[in-house]
């Protein structure tokens, strides 16, 4: 059992929870994530980890569905049921200049231990990070710890600039910045329009994939991607991959495939537990 | 019953063969539950009459772990069924698994004396029915016996997987006074046998016990552990393990390469199996794992991953599956039993037929796939006659969902993170075939991460042969002869 140490709600409807886990904590590095089961019939989802020290990772959680919902009622004290990692291959981190990182809406979170380790070894880091509105821009203070320059986005201009992250990265190319490598996870719409402006200019660009996964080890091929025409898995050959070989349409396509069952299974928990509204018909 | 043994062979060969009684086909396809109910004590003793008890006894040479089979079935015939199972227990820690899994008619059924005197195999002494009989007598019947452990001998033993190889090492070893732990990536222990087999051919319960078994006994299990990334293997020597058993299987899906293989409702079938099994989605929405709602599905392959697909397919209420294989039924790699009871449930099959592309509605859900006819030529290395593509023979097989079931390559995440162990250029892992070693000292291997996707005993009996192999290096610390590890 993986004990929550913290959890702290950081916007609406997104927690960041600090695990104890101690086997993943010293074997991680910046890029991994891992596979928890928050109850012990839930099924296994995957988490970037967000940061962590010798003992504790942690993770930030956006509730979409009922797994998520689960972790969010879940209390300081209580704890997961299986936490397994850290999966997939760490983030090539090299000194090579100035790096933009940019992250979107919950990609945030995952996005926040590769600026750190890609400042750690002298780059020059930028971070864009996206938002749709002020209230829900999680972790900024983190990244400006972590970061030589922050320029937040939100789309409807509550905060920061008005506009998506791909204005901001244009505006940071027209500036003259020589800008060596682009590190963009967030929405796969989002990574797929920032591999648009940067292909053109070939500017390496990381994207990390959050698709669906089940064992996270290529037993089950269920997280496989596209990539340069070729079938990747994103648990063993990820999840980062240069995001213009990468089709997103595909992958967005398969991201999609169960919509319509979570959403089943996300009301009926709703409905069987919490006998309040859920915050969409609040909202109403 | 007491005087069988006075019964004359011409007159033991009249026995008839037991029936096992099964789930009717109907009412099966709309349930999980297990299709054979089981042998009687009655029927278990008439059948195991039908065995001639040879003296040079062939069923034992058939046996890769080599169960004293008569023996056994002298018991059985004697209505002692706590000594029948103690007897094959001597050699198969899994009976109750073995006996509803193993490819009986490949093995000690295919040379009984019986089966060649009735010329044929529907006839020969149900062996497996009476291994899996003996074995639930045993479970309903009492808790199992703990066997005396000797003293701690102060070594510690890595497992890695807690598939049949693994589980079989760890109970050989904590009986030796070694202390065991077994490291398994997953939540839940038994790999294929919990992740891959359906729960109507073996219930997961049967295996759960077996692992509780082996806890009781003192073996420690540590899940969510993915040796490789939560620790390597000599991260796990620095730690003070003694010696390390690698048997993480052949988990590694192969696809087909074709166009159209990665659409939405295309699944490898360990992806299919796993929802269903492992993650319970045929219980969707009571669990939270869901599948693809399907009305018609393809499974390409013929062996039993692919049967068990098709199986699962039709119970979780597809209106039409169809298996698609580029050979004939005579060259099926999968047991007679499953081939049968998949067509007993409805299960089409198109033999001499090979896919060559997947086709995707606008949303990107599979419409359909283009199918090609083939035929049998030259028998190529497998000793199997090659199919061949017949040009022009394409048409299309209305199907909204694909299952790949086309094998698994051995996982790579071992050999990947650990360089002094060698591999084939498959990827599987090089043992010395007498012990099991691989080429990095005290690291011994063995089940499908060494054969490739193969069965449940022959991981067993590799399991076997590790732990003496295992026993005698942590004496003697001698590692020559070993295959050379990679420079
Ligand atoms: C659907 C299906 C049906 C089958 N039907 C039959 C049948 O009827 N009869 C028969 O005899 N055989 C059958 N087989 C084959 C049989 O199941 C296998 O040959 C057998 O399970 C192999 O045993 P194993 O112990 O080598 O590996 P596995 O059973 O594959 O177990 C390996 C375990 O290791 C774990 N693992 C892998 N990598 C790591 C790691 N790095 N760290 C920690 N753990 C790890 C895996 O999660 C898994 O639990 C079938 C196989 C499938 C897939
Ligand atoms: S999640 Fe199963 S192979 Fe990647």
């Amino acid at each position: 059992m993986y004990e929550i140490l913290r959890k702290e709600d950081i916007a609406p409807r997104v927690c960041k929870y600090v695990v104890r886990a101690p086997a993943v904590a010293r074997a991680r590095k910046a890029g991994q994530f891992v596979i928890i089961r928050p109850k012990n019939d839930s099924e296994r989802i995957p988490l970037t980890i967000a940061d962590g020290d010798e003992e504790t990772i942690t993770l930030v959680v956006q509730e979409v569905g009922k797994t998520t919902a689960i972790m969010a009622d879940l209390k300081e004290g209580d704890s997961l049921s299986d936490v397994c990692g850290p999966l997939g291959k760490p983030t090539h981190i090299e000194k090579v200049g100035t790096v933009v990182i940019i992250g979107g809406g919950i990609g945030i979170a995952p996005a926040h231990p590769i600026a750190q380790a890609m400042k750690v070894i002298g780059n020059r880091v930028l971070t864009i990070l996206g938002a749709r509105s002020q209230d829900l821009l999680i972790m900024e203070e983190e990244m400006r710890r972590a970061s030589d320059e922050v320029i937040i986005m939100t789309d409807d201009g509550s905060y920061g600039k008005k506009g998506f992250v791909t204005h901001a990265l244009q505006d940071l190319i027209n500036a003259g910045n020589e800008i060596r490598q682009v590190v963009a996870i967030g929405p796969a719409i989002m990574m797929k329009m920032v591999c648009k402006v940067t292909l053109p200019l070939h500017i390496p660009t990381l994207v990390s994939l959050n698709t669906i996964m089940i064992d996270g080890t290529g037993m089950c091929g269920g997280c496989r991607v596209t990539v340069d025409g070729k079938t990747q898995f994103v648990c063993v050959d990820g999840p980062e991959f240069d995001g213009h070989q990468v089709d997103f349409d595909l992958m967005m396509r398969r991201q999609a495939m169960y919509l319509e069952q979570e959403r089943l299974s996300y009301d009926s928990y709703v409905q069987k537990h919490r006998c309040k509204l859920t915050p969409e018909a609040e909202a109403l | 019953m007491s005087n069988w043994r006075e019964v004359k062979t011409k007159d033991r060969l009249k026995i008839p063969a037991q029936k096992m009684k099964e789930q009717a086909p109907e009412a099966r396809v709309r349930n999980m539950q297990e299709v054979p109910l089981g042998f009687t004590p009655e029927q278990a003793i008439q059948e195991a009459q039908r065995c001639l008890q040879c003296n040079n006894a062939k069923c034992i040479e058939g046996c890769p772990v080599g169960i004293e089979i008569p023996r056994f079935l002298a018991a059985v015939a004697d209505g002692d069924f706590a000594k029948a199972v103690a007897v094959v227990k001597e050699t198969n820690l899994l009976p109750a698994i073995c006996g509803r899994v193993c490819p009986q008619e490949e093995q000690c059924q295919v040379v009984c004396t019986v089966t060649k005197a009735l010329k044929s195999i529907e006839n020969s002494v149900g062996i497996g029915k009476l291994e899996r009989f003996v074995a639930d007598y045993e479970r309903i019947h009492g808790q199992a016996v703990l066997p005396p452990i000797p003293p701690p001998t102060g070594k510690r033993i890595g497992v890695v997987g807690s598939g049949p190889a693994g589980l079989t090492v760890a109970g050989d070893l904590i009986k030796l006074g070694h202390a065991v732990t077994v490291f398994e990536a997953l939540h839940r222990p038994g790999g294929v046998l919990v992740y891959g087999i359906p729960e109507f051919r073996l219930p997961k319960e049967i295996v759960y016990k077996e692992v509780e078994y082996l806890h009781r006994l003192g073996v420690e299990f540590r899940y969510n552990f993915v040796v490789g990334k939560t620790l390597t293997i000599e991260q796990l020597f620095a730690d003070g393990y003694n010696a390390i058993f690698v048997g993480t299987g052949a988990g590694l899906p192969k696809f087909m390469n074709i166009p159209g293989e990665n659409l939405c409702s295309v699944y490898s079938a360990n992806e299919y199996l796993t929802r269903s099994n492992l993650m319970r989605a045929f219980d969707f929405p009571l669990s939270d794992t869901p599948l693809k709602a399907s009305k018609k599905v393809a499974v390409v392959g013929g062996g039993n991953v692919a049967m068990d697909s098709a199986r699962t397919a039709m119970r979780l209420g597809a209106e039409a599956v169809y298996i698609v294989y580029r050979r004939s039924e005579k060259e099926m790699p999968a047991r007679l039993e499953e081939i049968h009871h998949a067509k007993e449930e409805g299960v089409i099959f198109h033999l001499l037929q090979n896919p060559t592309k997947i086709v995707g509605d606008d949303k990107g859900w599979v419409a359909g796939m283009e199918v090609q006819r083939m035929e049998l030529g030259e028998a190529d290395s497998s000793g199997r006659r090659r199919p061949i593509p017949m040009k022009g023979s394409e048409y299309f097989l209305d199907v909204d969902t694909v299952i790949i079931a086309i094998g698994n390559d051995p996982n790579p995440l071992i050999p990947q993170t650990t360089s002094k162990i060698r591999t084939t250029k498959w990827g599987n892992i090089v043992v010395d075939p007498q012990t099991q070693r691989t080429s990095m000292k005290g690291v011994f291997a063995g089940g499908d991460i060494v054969l490739g996707a193969a069965t449940v005993i022959l991981a067993m009996g590799e399991g076997r042969r590790a732990v003496k192999a295992i026993t005698k290096y942590l004496q003697d610390d001698d590692w020559t002869g070993t295959p050379e590890p990679i420079v």
